[in-house]
C-alpha cells in the first residue's frame, strides 16, 4: 500500500516536471501539438473519405505509411545495439545511455502503432485483432506474430523505464536480479520484432522482391545502424543541454560499432543487386525499377541512388578513426545514415516490392498530402513522448529530482547518482 | 484445416451470457467512439460487436441477417435478399478458361460487375483482362489491361481474364491477420465484410491481383443492384474492407453458372464440380492440356487456362 502510495505520488511529480520548463520547452512543444494538430485534421479527413484520400491503390496498396511502419520497427530494434556492450561485456560508459535507448524504442514503437493504425481500412474493429477478445490468426499470419512482439517489447520497455526511473525517484537501488534478466530478454525480443517484421514481407511469393532470405539480415543490419544515428545526435544535445555525463568514448564507441553494421549492411545490397541483376530473371523488374526506372517510369531512381551513396559515405566516414572522432564528420555521418535507411527500409522496400503490380502493371506511387501530413502528425508524437520522456528522466537520472527534494529540480549542484552503476 | 469451420454446423451457445449487461453498455458506448471515429457516421452496437462469421450461432447469423437486410433497404429503398447457403456436400468447384476461344471483349467483366454489386464509382472490377503478345505468349510484363481498340480480337494478341483462382493453398488467407477470410469446403475461398479490419495483407499475398479494396465509399445506384445476394458474396459492402470473386457463390450454391460463363459469347468459360466424373470441367481436365497461373507459387488453384482449338 505504501509503495502504491509512493508510485502515486511518482507520478504525480513526474507530471509536475513536465508542465514546467523554460520557454525553448514550451515553444517545441507547442510546435509538436501543432503538427499533430494538423495530422489529426488530415487524419480525420482521410476517415471520412476512406483510404481513397491517400494515393494507395489496389496496384500498390500499402505505401508511405507501411513504409515508415517499417523503418521505425528498426530504430526501435536498434536500442539493443546500446544493451548489448552495456550489459554483456559490461562496458561502463555505454551503461548510462541505454536507458536513453529504451526511451527512444518507446517512442519508436508508438510511432509504429500510429502508423498501422492510420494504414488500416476499419480502425473501429480494432478489437477483432487483440488476443483472445477478437480473433488473432496465430501462429498462421506474420502479422499475428507482429502484434505480439511489438506489443511485448513496448511493455518490456515501459517496464524497465519506468522501473529505473521510479528507483531514482526513490533513491533506492534497482534489484539487479529483476532488471537484468529484463534487460537481456529484450535483446532477443528486439532482434525478434524486426526478423518477424521482415518476414512479414519475406513470406509473401507473390513478391519477388521480398521474397529473398536475405531480408531479415538485411533489416537487423540496417536498424543498428539508423538507431544509433539518432541516438549520436541526442546524446550531444543531451550532454550540452543537461548535466548528463555522456563520454566521448562511449559515442566514439556506438559509432565505430555502426561503422561495421553499416558495412554489413552495404554488402548485403550488394549480393542481393549482383544475384537479381546477374541472373537477370523476370525478377529482375523490381530492383531495375528501383535503381533505373522501367518503362519509362523513374520516380525512385534518384532517391535509391541516394540511400546507396549516403550510406557508402557514412560507411567510410565512421569507419576512419580520424573522421569517426571529428564531431562535423561524425554528425554529418549520422544524418547521412538517416537518410540512407529511411529511404531504403521506407520507400525503397515497399513501392518496388509492390512494383510492377502481380499482373505486370506499373502504378506509379507518390503520397499525397494527407498522406504526408498524417505521417507528420505521427513522428509529432513520437518526438512528444521522448522528449516528454526525457524531460522527466533527465533530472531523475541524475538525481536531482527524487521523492525527499521533489520541485526543488534543477538547481541544486549535488554530486549526480548514477541509476545505473551497481 | 481449421480454417473450414462450417458455420452453420452445430455450435456451441455463446460463452458471453453472463456477462451480457457489461458488455452490451460497453458495446454501445464503445461502438458511439468507434462510429464518430471512423467517420462512417453510425455502427450500431450489434454491428460493431458482431463477431466473426464462422463464431456465430444460427440465430445470430438469422439477426445478422435480418440487420443487413434492413440496412440495404433503407439504403437502397428496395428489398435486398441476403442468402447463407451453406456448400454443397460433394461439390469441390472448378473452372476452366479456353485461352485459345477468348476474345478479350469483357463482356464477363461487366457481367460480374453487375451481378457482384461492384462499386461503379470508384470503379471496382474482379476481372482483369489482360492482352498478351502472341510471340510473347504468358508475359505480364508485356500485359496490357487498357487496351482499347475499335474491335477485338486485335491481330498478334491473345486474351488472358484473370480473377481469382480459388487457391487450394491460399496464401490469402494465411496472412489474414483476424482470420476474416477463409477457404470453404466448396473450395471457395470468401471474405467476411463486417470482421475485415482492412489491413489489406491479403493484398500483398495475392499473386493474381484478385482482391480489391474498398479505398472510397463504394457507389451502387439502387435501380442497378442486385437484390438476390450472399453473406458471404455480393451483398453490398462497406468502404475500406477487401473483397473478391466468390464464383458467384449466390448463384453457384443454387445450381446456377457464374455470371462470367453465363455471359460469354465465345463459350471460353467452363465451369462445374471437380468431383463428379461425369462434369464437363472433369472432362476438360482429362482430354486437354490444361496449365495453372503461377504454379510455381503452390497455391493449388481450382482455376486451370487451357487450348481447347
Amino acid at each position: 500500500m505504501a509503495t502504491l502510495r509512493t508510485f502515486g505520488r511518482f507520478l504525480l511529480d513526474t507530471l509536475r516536471i513536465l508542465v514546467r520548463g523554460n520557454r525553448t520547452y514550451f515553444i517545441w512543444v507547442g510546435f509538436l501539438l501543432a503538427l499533430i494538430a494538423l495530422g489529426a485534421w488530415a487524419y480525420i479527413g482521410q476517415l471520412h473519405q476512406g483510404l481513397i484520400a491517400t494515393h494507395m491503390r489496389d496496384q500498390v496498396s500499402w505505401g508511405f505509411y507501411i513504409g515508415n511502419f517499417t523503418f521505425l520497427v528498426g530504430v526501435a530494434a536498434a536500442s539493443i545495439m546500446l544493451v548489448i556492450p552495456a550489459y554483456i561485456y559490461d562496458w561502463e560508459p555505454i551503461k548510462e545511455i541505454t536507458i536513453l535507448g529504451e526511451m527512444l524504442a518507446i517512442s519508436a514503437l508508438i510511432m509504429c502503432l500510429g502508423f498501422v493504425m492510420v494504414d488500416i481500412g476499419r480502425p473501429d474493429r480494432f478489437w477483432h485483432i487483440m488476443p483472445f477478445v477478437g480473433r488473432l490468426n496465430w501462429p498462421h499470419s506474420l502479422l499475428a506474430w507482429d502484434v505480439l512482439v511489438l506489443n511485448t517489447y513496448l511493455l518490456l520497455n515501459c517496464f524497465v523505464v519506468t522501473y529505473l526511473l521510479y528507483c531514482a525517484y526513490t533513491e533506492k537501488h534497482y534489484v539487479k536480479n529483476l532488471v537484468l534478466p529484463l534487460v537481456l530478454l529484450s535483446i532477443p525480443v528486439a532482434v525478434s520484432i524486426h526478423t518477424v517484421t521482415a518476414y512479414l514481407y519475406n513470406g509473401l511469393a507473390a513478391r519477388p522482391f521480398w521474397n529473398s532470405a536475405i531480408l531479415a539480415p538485411k533489416f537487423l543490419a540496417s536498424a543498428f545502424c539508423s538507431g544509433p544515428a539518432i541516438l549520436l545526435i541526442l546524446l550531444q544535445i543531451l550532454r550540452k543541454t543537461t548535466k548528463l555525463r555522456i563520454t566521448d568514448a562511449a559515442i566514439f564507441k556506438v559509432a565505430e560499432l555502426m561503422a561495421y553494421t553499416m558495412g554489413f549492411n552495404l554488402f548485403l545490397t550488394a549480393a542481393e543487386a549482383f544475384k537479381e541483376f546477374y541472373s537477370n530473371t523476370e525478377h529482375v523488374v523490381y530492383s531495375q525499377y528501383l535503381y533505373f526506372g522501367l518503362k519509362g517510369h523513374n520516380t525512385l531512381v534518384p532517391f535509391a541512388w541516394a540511400s546507396v551513396l549516403c550510406g557508402l559515405a557514412a560507411f567510410l566516414l565512421f569507419l576512419v578513426p580520424r573522421t569517426r572522432t571529428n564531431w562535423i564528420t561524425l554528425n554529418i555521418g549520422c544524418v547521412l545514415i538517416y537518410s540512407s535507411v529511411y529511404i531504403e527500409k521506407g520507400m525503397g522496400l515497399i513501392i518496388p516490392g509492390l512494383t510492377p503490380d502481380t499482373l505486370g502493371e506499373i502504378y506509379v506511387y507518390r503520397p499525397s498530402v494527407t498522406e504526408v501530413l498524417v505521417a507528420a502528425g505521427i513522428f509529432a508524437i513520437g518526438f512528444l513522448v521522448f522528449t516528454l520522456l526525457l524531460k522527466a528522466a533527465v533530472p531523475m537520472m541524475l538525481g536531482e529530482f527524487t521523492h525527499r527534494k521533489n520541485g526543488g529540480a534543477s538547481d541544486h549542484p549535488e554530486a549526480p547518482i548514477p541509476i545505473t552503476t551497481h | 484445416m481449421t480454417d473450414e469451420l462450417n458455420p452453420r454446423g452445430p455450435h456451441e451457445p455463446c460463452d458471453c451470457e453472463g456477462e451480457g449487461s457489461r458488455r452490451l453498455f460497453l458495446g454501445t458506448a464503445v461502438a458511439a467512439v468507434a462510429g464518430a471515429l471512423t467517420g462512417c457516421g453510425k455502427i450500431s452496437r450489434e454491428e460493431f460487436l458482431q463477431h466473426n462469421f464462422r463464431e456465430l450461432s444460427k440465430d445470430e447469423v438469422n439477426s445478422v441477417i435480418a440487420r443487413l437486410e434492413q440496412e440495404y433497404r433503407e439504403k437502397y429503398g428496395k428489398e435486398v435478399h441476403v442468402g447463407n447457403e451453406p456448400p454443397l456436400p460433394g461439390v469441390i468447384f472448378g473452372y476452366a478458361l479456353d485461352l485459345s476461344r477468348c476474345v478479350g471483349c469483357r463482356r464477363c467483366v461487366y457481367a460480374c460487375v453487375k451481378e457482384n454489386n461492384q462499386s461503379r464509382d470508384p470503379q471496382i472490377q474482379w476481372i482483369r483482362v489482360l492482352q498478351m503478345d502472341k510471340e510473347d505468349g504468358v508475359d505480364l510484363q508485356h500485359a496490357n489491361q487498357y487496351y482499347n481498340p475499335e474491335e477485338v480480337p486485335e491481330e498478334g494478341h491473345f486474351y488472358m481474364p484473370v480473377q481469382c483462382q480459388q487457391c487450394s493453398n491460399p496464401p490469402c488467407v494465411k496472412v489474414c491477420p483476424v482470420g476474416a477470410t477463409w477457404r470453404e469446403k466448396d473450395g471457395i475461398v470468401v471474405v467476411d465484410y463486417n470482421w475485415c479490419i482492412g489491413c489489406r495483407y491479403c493484398m500483398a499475398a495475392c499473386p493474381y491481383g484478385a482482391r480489391h479494396f474498398n479505398w472510397g465509399e463504394p457507389h451502387v445506384p439502387s435501380a442497378d443492384v442486385n437484390p438476390e445476394t450472399h453473406y458471404l458474396g455480393n451483398r453490398p459492402r462497406p468502404k475500406g474492407v477487401v473483397e473478391k470473386c466468390t464464383f458467384c457463390i449466390q448463384r453457384t450454391r443454387k445450381g446456377r453458372y457464374p455470371a462470367c460463363v453465363e455471359i460469354c459469347p465465345t463459350g471460353s468459360r467452363k465451369f462445374g464440380n471437380l468431383l463428379d466424373p461425369k462434369s464437363e470441367i472433369r472432362y476438360i481436365l482429362e482430354n486437354k492440356r490444361v496449365f495453372k497461373f503461377k504454379e510455381d507459387l503452390n497455391t493449388k488453384p481450382n482455376f486451370f487456362y487451357f487450348y481447347g482449338v
